[in-house]
């Protein structure tokens, strides 16, 4: 069986007919081609898939497409505003709060719901709020300095 | 201008494209008529194949091949392992890429499928019927060597790879004649890397041409290339491997895996491009893992806290089969370091590399060293508890005194240079070590118990010279090597063998052109990672990319500054001897003003209009480095933790780490690769461990059972460093990728043990989770009575 | 990681639902798919159909009536950890809602999935249990209600029929006196409760009055602890009173302790008294300081893990 979605992502609508076991994160990376959200594990612990969905952060890996239709989604890929950097990319930036890069999409899009609850958030609270997303190369140090930085800024507004 | 750019925490280059989701890692990528690749894996870790039927996988939806062994009988080669240890009677077992009558650990790869779709291929796995006559297993190496163990590999007995020694002083001497021995059993438990990137390998042969192309997951793709033209049986000119983003090796990414040859024979055969992705399951049940030791260590000393001798006997469990680098690293990376920052008169080691019913096990970030540091470093602290000494105060006094133009330790290792007791010395008064021991001397506060940790260290780097590894058995080179390339617009690109992914050198290698040669780091664009595009090199493992690279590097840009001083001499119409250099200027001595920038001479170097004679036009140079001697970078790490005791809950709540990579070419990527490494180091402590059962079943198959460090369950690490430079090297460097996780096991696991010596605890397995913390506790109650 | 293949319908109302499930036998209910997805990936569960319930307005929201709480079955743990009505009324509801998995698992898991899926790792089964919730549920006949303590069954086993749907969840509002606590035991891997413990303790000038107190982690479905409520209530709240009465606790864990390689059954066994201690502590802390305890922030976390 396939099941007809409509499903906008980074602004631009996609009408496809999918099969309803195939993942949001699968929709994204091979459907729509929009490979910037990644897989780290098969049990929606790492957090790499992280994206928004109408403006609030899900796991990707653990979501259907067909739960998404009609949804406007939000990748790492649409976050800058052509070429001005969102003010989190900047600070991931800034601070060193990336290696190989692998977990920083997923790591980012969740610094951003982060900053959409908790707008100006201690250290502790930083760490708490990314303890879905798992980082093997920093030791996080660097995401929570990139993300004290980016709060304060309108970093958490969609 | 130099001074600036090398030394500057300058942004790094590569992060553009990873913070916007354009970078491509090899699972983004797609291939016209691109199909997908599965694998069958053995759900037994001993068994033998009585049948596999693949019909009906063979007709399902969306199919178009499926494997098994007897299908690459002739196109396939076993995956090889290149570490060749010599004096060790070393024992190769095949490493069939898919498995030939016999699985070996559950994960071995029986069969392989190819669809349309991952999905399909998947669908189709189900559908193989396999036969399985179960054999017993054994996945603890001390239990593999044991007499009537179950046997893996028919023609080696009592399943041992290698026994391998080291040996250096009179060690029965000194244990002859020491006032105290003291010892201890350590498990190094197994380990599981965790690159956050899954594995993947993209293979696209192209019958025409007989040219294949592989993108890869790999540290190292000019070994990839090396190892697959010896297992597909292609000559190296038609094969290229890329390594395009990768996302975190830490060891795991060093070997060239039969996943990977699967993909590539599978594309040959099918004469299309196919695509394998691990899902992090598979990843746990067949990417390399780490560590794997059981050490039986004894430290002979004096009683006033001199230590004589260490005399140890480690078993070093292998998986099933010897990985590509394996041998080299419980061994040679191991046992060398034996003699860490010290003075040790005598040391002994039997090393036993034993096979067992496990995922093979390879280097893991520190590979060999961290193990080493373990044991000297917790045998440190054993000592200084025996002789009622601070445990700093038993460091200070058998340490190496600072040298900086070689030392020479027992294990025949000449270090570089060293200031160990500067270190330790620095780390304790920036933690005010006195005050913190003064606290803890209150007692606990509501059951909870303080602890101090210390670790010093130091480690082997930037392997190394080849003519050392041709001694040791490792089956290459270990130099480096760089091309530097000036455009005519002074716009430079660098080429380079190694492999990074992760570690910044696009970055670093910019800043070592820019501060060599006056150009902007912004200017310098870094190639790697494609075999077809870039010199020959040995990859990116054992911190050796900037300490080798770097090296090949900054000489590769002083050629350039030879040649275009030349030019300059000419377009000034000087002598060359009367030519000085500084921030990209050439000029006239005593005049300044008459001066070329490297600009102007890349322009006419390019255009060669007017070159000196004899001068070939282009302004380019290439270097292969082969390193004098190794780097020892070394450090000082503190651990405070508190233990609740009533339920054996370890929280880490200070960490100060000293690092000495020599001097900094960036900083801000320094203090990056120690927080990502003593962070790595503390999971080994407290969380991680790859457990297998009985019947040599991973039990922690996924990241729901297998804890890795999460951002909430530490401290900010507090980084220190001091500057020794390598006298060896063009720079002085020494590497840093390492260190942090080659001290912190050891610092965390000392501070718990510190903590808990009030309660009569001496020694616990790692990793430290509640439940054996506080079994601990209880077992050291009831034997106080 | 790869589902098996399955059909797919959407339902936009209870009736719905019913009429879905009852034309598809053997289709699973789909609500944020938390748990159930999950298994789809690793192929540990293949319905031939779900039903995806995510989006029946009806399901969703938090409404304070008659004293109680009534939480939609839809709601998220993120909407119930930060929803003022929870903290106010049924604070210890709040606090087990923001400590589940992470903030993305809070985002999509839904408070009826959790119930209804009655894993014993899980949150809201132990703090609903102590909180003397009931469920309500829309069944082939008409709806019925069903008692927390006559929910959880057994191991992922609960009294919901083949075709119920649990549509709300009502827990009594806490009355003036009482506090209430979660006190959570984290494994570090998945994040699931190791142990869980929730209590509420009403506090009587110097005695304490009714006390409830359910377990989580230990065994197959959360239970309620007698032995401690009843040593404890009547009782001058001291430290030792508190610790007598969590030692109690052993009385009531049987012999079907849950044990994995993380915590084995005995340690679990050792433990349960402390968390209970910890839990009774902190409820009566909350009972001394005020009446209403004031919200907490999301990112609330046990003071020991
Ligand atoms: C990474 C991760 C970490 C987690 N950590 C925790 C944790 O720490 N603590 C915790 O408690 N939980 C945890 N969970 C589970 C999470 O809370 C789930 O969301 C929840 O258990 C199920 O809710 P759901 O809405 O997602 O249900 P689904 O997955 O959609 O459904 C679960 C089951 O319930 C059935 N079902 C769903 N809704 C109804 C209904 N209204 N009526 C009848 N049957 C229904 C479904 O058919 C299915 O069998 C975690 C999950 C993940 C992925
Ligand atoms: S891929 Fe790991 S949580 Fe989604
Ligand atoms: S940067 Fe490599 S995993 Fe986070």
């Amino acid at each position: 069986m396939t099941v007809p979605v409509s499903i906008t992502v980074n602004g631009q609508r996609y009408d496809r007919e999918v099969e309803p076991r195939l993942l949001l994160v699968h929709f994204l990376r091979e459907v729509v081609g929009s490979t910037g959200t990644k897989v780290g594990c098969d049990t929606s612990q790492c957090g790499a898939c992280t994206v928004l969905m109408d403006g609030v952060s899900l796991k990707s890996c653990t979501a259907l497409a067909v739960q998404a239709d009609g949804a406007e989604v939000t990748t790492i890929e649409g976050l800058a505003d052509g070429d001005a950097l969102h003010p989190l990319q900047d600070a991931f930036w800034e601070k060193h709060g990336l290696q190989c890069g692998f977990c920083t999409p997923g790591m980012i899009m969740a610094s951003h719901e982060l900053l959409r609850v908790t707008p100006d958030p201690s250290d502790a609270q930083i760490r708490h709020g990314l303890e879905g997303n798992m980082c093997r190369c920093t030791g996080y140090q660097n995401i929570v300095r990139a993300v004290r930085q980016a709060a304060g800024t309108t970093a958490g507004q969609p | 201008m130099s001074t600036r750019i090398f030394g500057s925490g300058i942004r790094r280059r590569e992060d553009p494209r990873l913070i916007t989701g354009s970078a491509t890692y090899t699972d983004d990528l797609t291939l016209p008529r691109m199909v997908h690749a599965a694998m069958l894996r053995s759900p037994h870790a001993h068994a033998r194949i009585t049948a596999i039927d693949t019909s009906k996988a063979a007709a399902a939806p969306g199919v178009i091949a499926v494997y098994t062994h007897a299908d690459t009988e002739g196109g396939l080669q076993p995956a090889p392992c290149a570490w060749l240890l010599p004096d060790s009677d070393l024992k190769i077992a095949s490493y069939h890429c898919l498995a030939k009558d016999v699985v070996r650990f559950a994960g071995d790869i029986v069969a392989v499928v190819v669809a349309e779709s991952r999905y399909q291929a998947e669908d189709a796995l189900e559908l193989i019927d396999v036969g399985y006559e179960p054999l017993p297993a054994v996945t603890d190496p001390e239990a593999a060597a044991a007499e009537g163990a179950p046997k893996l590999h028919d023609e080696i007995d009592g399943n041992q790879a290698f026994h391998w020694k080291v040996a250096g002083g009179d060690v029965d001497a000194a244990f002859a004649g020491a006032d105290v021995v003291v010892k201890d059993r350590i498990v190094q438990q197994r380990l599981i890397p965790n690159a956050m990137e899954p594995r993947a390998a993209l293979a696209s042969f192209v019958g025409a041409t007989g040219e294949l192309t592989v993108w890869n997951t790999t540290q190292n793709p000019h070994i990839v290339r090396f190892l697959t033209s010896l297992v597909l049986g292609l000559s190296e000119d038609k094969i290229r491997v890329i390594a395009p983003e990768v996302g975190g090796g830490f060891g795991s990414k060093i070997a060239a895996y039969p996943a990977d040859f699967l993909t590539m024979f599978c594309s040959r055969k099918l004469n299309r491009p196919v695509k394998w992705t691990e899902t992090r399951s598979e990843n746990y049940q067949s990417t390399t893992h780490g560590r794997d030791h059981v050490q039986h260590v004894e430290l002979a000393a004096k009683n006033d806290g001199t230590v004589l001798g260490l005399r140890c006997t480690v078993h070093a469990g292998m998986g099933a089969y010897l990985s590509t680098a394996a041998p080299g690293i419980p061994t040679i990376l191991h046992g060398l370091m034996l003699s860490g920052v010290y003075t040790l008169p005598a040391v002994h080691e039997d090393v036993y590399g034993v096979y067992t019913n496990g995922v093979p096990v390879e280097a893991y970030r520190g590979a060999g060293r961290p193990e080493a540091t373990f044991m000297l470093e917790r045998m440190m602290d054993v000592l200084a508890a025996r002789l009622d000494m601070d445990p700093a105060d038993v460091r200070r006094k058998n340490m190496i005194p600072k040298f900086d133009d070689g030392h020479e330790v027992v294990t025949t290792l000449k270090y570089d240079s060293g200031d160990y007791p500067g270190a330790l010395d620095k780390v304790l008064s920036h933690a005010d070590y006195a005050g913190l021991r003064a606290k803890q001397k209150a007692g606990p506060a509501n059951g909870t118990y303080t602890g101090l940790g210390l670790a010093t260290y130091v480690e082997i780097c930037g392997l190394g010279p080849s003519q050392v590894a041709g001694a040791i058995g490792f089956q290459g080179g270990l130099w480096e090597s760089a091309i530097v390339r000036f455009h005519p617009s002074g716009k430079v690109h660098v080429f380079i063998g190694a492999s990074p992914h992760g570690q910044g050198e696009e970055t670093t290698f910019a800043q070592i052109v820019g501060s060599e040669l006056g150009v902007d780091p912004q200017d310098v664009k870094v190639f790697h990672g494609d075999t077809d595009n870039t010199p020959m090199g040995w990859g990116t493992y054992g911190s050796r990319t900037t300490a080798v690279g770097g090296a090949a590097l900054a000489l590769t840009a002083r050629k350039i500054r030879d040649k275009a001083k030349v030019i300059a001499a000419h377009l000034l119409e000087a002598a060359v001897e009367d030519m000085d250099y500084e921030d990209g200027k050439f000029f006239v001595k005593g005049a300044p003003d008459q001066s070329k920038t490297i600009g102007d001479i890349a322009l006419m170097a390019n255009v060669a209009w007017n070159m000196p004679e004899g001068v070939e036009a282009g302004l380019e140079a290439s270097t292969f480095y082969d390193p004098p001697n190794f780097t020892f970078p070394f450090g000082a790490h503190l651990a405070v933790v508190e233990v609740d005791a009533e339920t054996g809950a370890v929280a880490l709540k200070r960490y100060v780490a000293l690092d000495d990579c020599g001097p900094q070419i960036n900083p801000v990527i320094v203090e990056g690769q120690v927080h990502g490494g003593v962070v790595q180091g503390v999971g080994q402590a407290l969380w991680e461990e790859a457990v297998y059962d009985e019947g040599g079943q991973l039990v922690t198959g996924s990241m729901l059972d297998y804890a890795l460090p999460r951002a909430d369950l530490l401290p900010d690490i507090e980084v220190l460093s001091t500057v020794t430079p390598s006298p060896h090297h063009p720079l002085g460097v020494k590497g840093i990728g390492e260190a942090g996780t080659i001290a912190s096991t050891a610092a965390v696991y000392n501070a718990v043990m510190d903590a808990l010596r009030p309660l009569g605890v001496t020694s616990v397995r790692m990793p430290l989770t509640p439940e054996r913390v506080w079994q601990a506790i209880q077992d050291a109650r009831q034997a106080k009575g | 990681m790869y589902a098996p293949d399955f059909a797919y319908y959407r339902a936009d109302s209870v009736a719905e639902i019913g009429r879905l499930l009852r034309a598809h036998p053997g289709a699973k209910v789909l609500a944020g798919g938390h748990s159930l997805i999950p298994l789809l990936k690793l192929r540990l569960a293949a319905p031939p159909a779900l039903i995806d319930i995510g989006r029946v307005a009806e399901l969703k929201g938090i409404a304070v009536a008659d004293g109680r709480v009534r939480i939609g079955a839809l709601t998220t743990h993120a909407e119930i950890a930060a929803s003022s009505d929870v903290a106010r009324h049924a604070p210890a509801l709040a606090a087990a809602a923001g400590v589940i998995g992470d903030p993305a698992v809070r985002n999509r898991g839904t408070i009826g999935g959790n119930v209804a899926h009655a894993d014993p790792a899980s949150d809201l089964p132990t703090v609903l249990l102590a909180l003397g919730a009931s469920f309500a549920v829309a069944t082939d006949d008409g709806e019925r209600t069903i008692p927390a303590g006559k929910f959880f069954q057994g191991m992922m086993a609960t009294a919901l029929g083949d075709h119920d749907v649990v549509t709300a969840i009502d827990v009594p509002a806490a009355p003036g006196g009482q506090g209430q606590a979660y006190e959570k035991f984290s494994h570090p891997a998945s994040r699931y409760a190791v142990i869980g413990v929730a209590a509420t303790v009403e506090l009587r000038g110097e005695t304490v009055g009714n006390v409830a107190v359910a377990l989580g982690g230990l065994v197959p479905a959360a239970v309620r602890t007698g032995s401690v409520e009843q040593a404890l209530s009547g009782r001058a709240p001291s430290a030792e009173a508190i610790a007598g009465a969590a030692a109690a606790v052993s009385n009531d864990l049987g012999d079907d302790l849950i044990g994995d390689i993380y915590a084995s059954a005995e340690y679990r066994r050792a433990m349960a008294p402390v968390c209970v201690k910890r839990a009774l502590t902190a409820a009566l802390k909350q009972a001394s300081v005020a009446d209403a305890p004031a919200a907490r922030s999301p990112w609330w976390k046990p003071s020991w893990l």
